[in-house]
């Protein structure tokens, strides 16, 4: 089986956009991609795509071309990045096609999400008392973390001012000041135990993958990005998910878990041998958490590693290089890919103020998200 | 309290000690709450589940929730919520109330209380017996 190249990437600017919509900032995201690729639409041979409140990604066709191509929609939560780029990859892998794009868009209302407890399979009562909302989860979940394995309220500080920081390093961030950790600390509470910074928002923007196998990105002369695994799981049973009036006993493990798993076996390398990761930082316990979940380091020594500052860019594991959600905001259909640009970008070496030292060889990429999803990637240089 | 009426129906007993109505799966064994609805209650049996367990996570609700899906007073204010552990059959989301005091393993026990005008929710209150 042919390895699959990431061979072209764009992005529009994460935050918000007045008079721009969500599929608009795709499109942008498309013609950059294909410019970097150095190739035109009419090469495209297929795309997978979506958004989660800005529309189908099909109609994309109406700006870059009506050349008949298939373009399937990818609904599938915060996961739609990372679904359709899993898509893309098999696709290409299958040796069905030989060039294809991934592309993932959003434009959010602003504050937080107010799902609808139908949607999700829930009861009306559910939503009317006020315990659906994701930030009750995120501060539920690493409250408890927090009790067990002894990590501090500084802690969570240090993850949002070390993303703050990335962020103004970054071009496509939303936000690009930074703040001092008593400022981070001292902010208003959103949801015990996480205040205003830690948590992202919702925002706009898009990104674009253009994938291929190894012998057109030769052909096109590109750097060889492969993408070794790109895996996508939902969740085991008793797992804590967002949206959950109740949690089964006994506990179990995180789609996370799952899905982190299967994708070192597929790439066949382990969680030591990554030199820059993104994990799903929708707040600042999520992060650290995730960490764990990923395979990084054991439950507990994130303590040590932020106060360290090993998750920095230039310490042992960078994490979050482009400031992750909590800086660039997180529009749901772009959110993963994302990640993956900002990995591209660090495997060329062209991160510029935020380039991780040393020529990493190896990145990692993690979303989460409800009702219980997990994606993660692994691409080698 | 007699003119509230329950925020939904199927989710509490209606005695002086009430207790939640979770569901057993017919063949794993599985504990949930609520009792499933639709097709899905076909493989539950309505289970009437302990009063009393210990607190497994907290936060407070600082603002007020976005409209719909949250059907509250307009005037807001914050409330604490969590999940409590009913030994041995679930961990389960709910109001924390009676206390400002919040720390995880504390023991805990249902009340009814009110939620607006009109209806009623349930929540957990601390108590100071163990379990």
């Amino acid at each position: 089986m042919s390895d699959v190249c990431i061979v072209g990437i764009g992005i529009h600017p994460f935050g918000r956009t007045e008079g721009r919509s969500g599929r608009d900032q795709g499109v942008f995201a498309v013609r950059q991609a294909l410019a970097d690729a150095g190739v035109g639409w009419d090469k495209v041979q297929f795309g997978y795509g979506g958004s989660s409140s800005a529309g189908n990604a099909d109609l994309i066709v109406n700006e870059l071309g009506l050349t008949g191509i298939p373009i399937i929609n990818v609904s599938n939560g915060c996961a739609t990045g990372g679904s359709a780029l899993g898509s893309a990859y098999s696709a290409i892998a299958s040796g069905e096609f030989d060039l294809g794009l991934a592309v993932g868009f959003d434009k959010h209302p602003r504050g937080a999400f107010n799902a609808k407890p139908a949607e999700y399979g829930l009861p009306e009562w559910y939503g009317e008392t006020g315990l659906m909302l994701t930030t009750q989860f995120f501060a539920t979940k690493i409250q408890r973390y927090m009790a067990l394995y002894g990590i501090s309220r500084r802690t969570l500080g240090l993850v949002a001012e070390k993303a703050l920081y990335n962020g103004t390093r970054c071009d496509h961030a939303w936000r690009r000041s930074e703040l001092d950790l008593d400022t981070i600390l001292a902010a208003p509470m959103v949801n015990d135990p996480l205040n205003k910074y830690m948590f992202c928002s919702p925002a706009e923007g898009g990104v674009a993958l253009i994938l291929a196998t190894e012998k057109k990105a030769r052909e096109l002369g590109k750097p060889a990005i492969r993408l070794k695994a790109s895996v996508m799981r939902t969740r085991p049973p008793g797992s804590f998910e967002v949206f959950a009036p109740s949690i089964r006993l006994p506990r179990g493990e995180s789609p996370t878990h799952l899905a982190s798993r299967a994708a070192f076996e597929r790439a066949g390398i382990g969680p030591a041998d990554i030199a820059v990761a993104q994990l799903q930082d929708t707040e600042s316990g999520a992060e650290i958490m995730h960490m764990a979940e990923n395979g990084f380091c054991a439950d507990g020594d994130q303590e040590a590693w932020l106060a360290e500052g090993r998750t920095r860019v230039g310490g042992q594991l960078p994490v979050n290089t482009d400031g992750g959600c909590l800086a660039c905001g997180e529009p749901i259909g772009a959110s993963g890919l994302r990640q993956v640009f900002e990995n591209v970008v660090q495997l060329r070496g062209t991160g510029g103020a935020r380039q991780v030292p040393g020529q990493p060889k190896t990145a990692y990429t993690h979303v989460y998200g409800a009702p219980g999803v997990s994606a993660v990637t692994i691409m080698e240089r | 309290m007699s003119t509230l009426t329950p925020i939904a129906a199927g989710l509490w007993t209606d005695e002086a000690e009430p207790r939640l109505i979770g569901g057993k799966h017919r063949t794993s064994g599985e504990i949930v709450f609520p009792m499933p609805l639709g097709d899905a209650a076909l493989h539950y049996e309505p289970m009437l589940l302990a009063r009393r367990g210990t607190l497994w996570s907290w936060t407070v609700q600082s603002f007020r929730p976005k409209s719909p899906p949250y059907d509250g007073p307009e005037d807001f204010t914050p409330f604490a919520l969590g999940y409590v552990e009913l030994p041995g059959e679930v961990i389960v989301e709910t109001r924390l109330t009676g206390t400002a005091e919040l720390t995880i393993g504390m023991p805990l026990e249902l009340t009814i209380e009110p939620f607006d005008a009109r209806r009623t929710t349930f929540a957990f209150r601390p108590i100071e017996a163990p379990i």
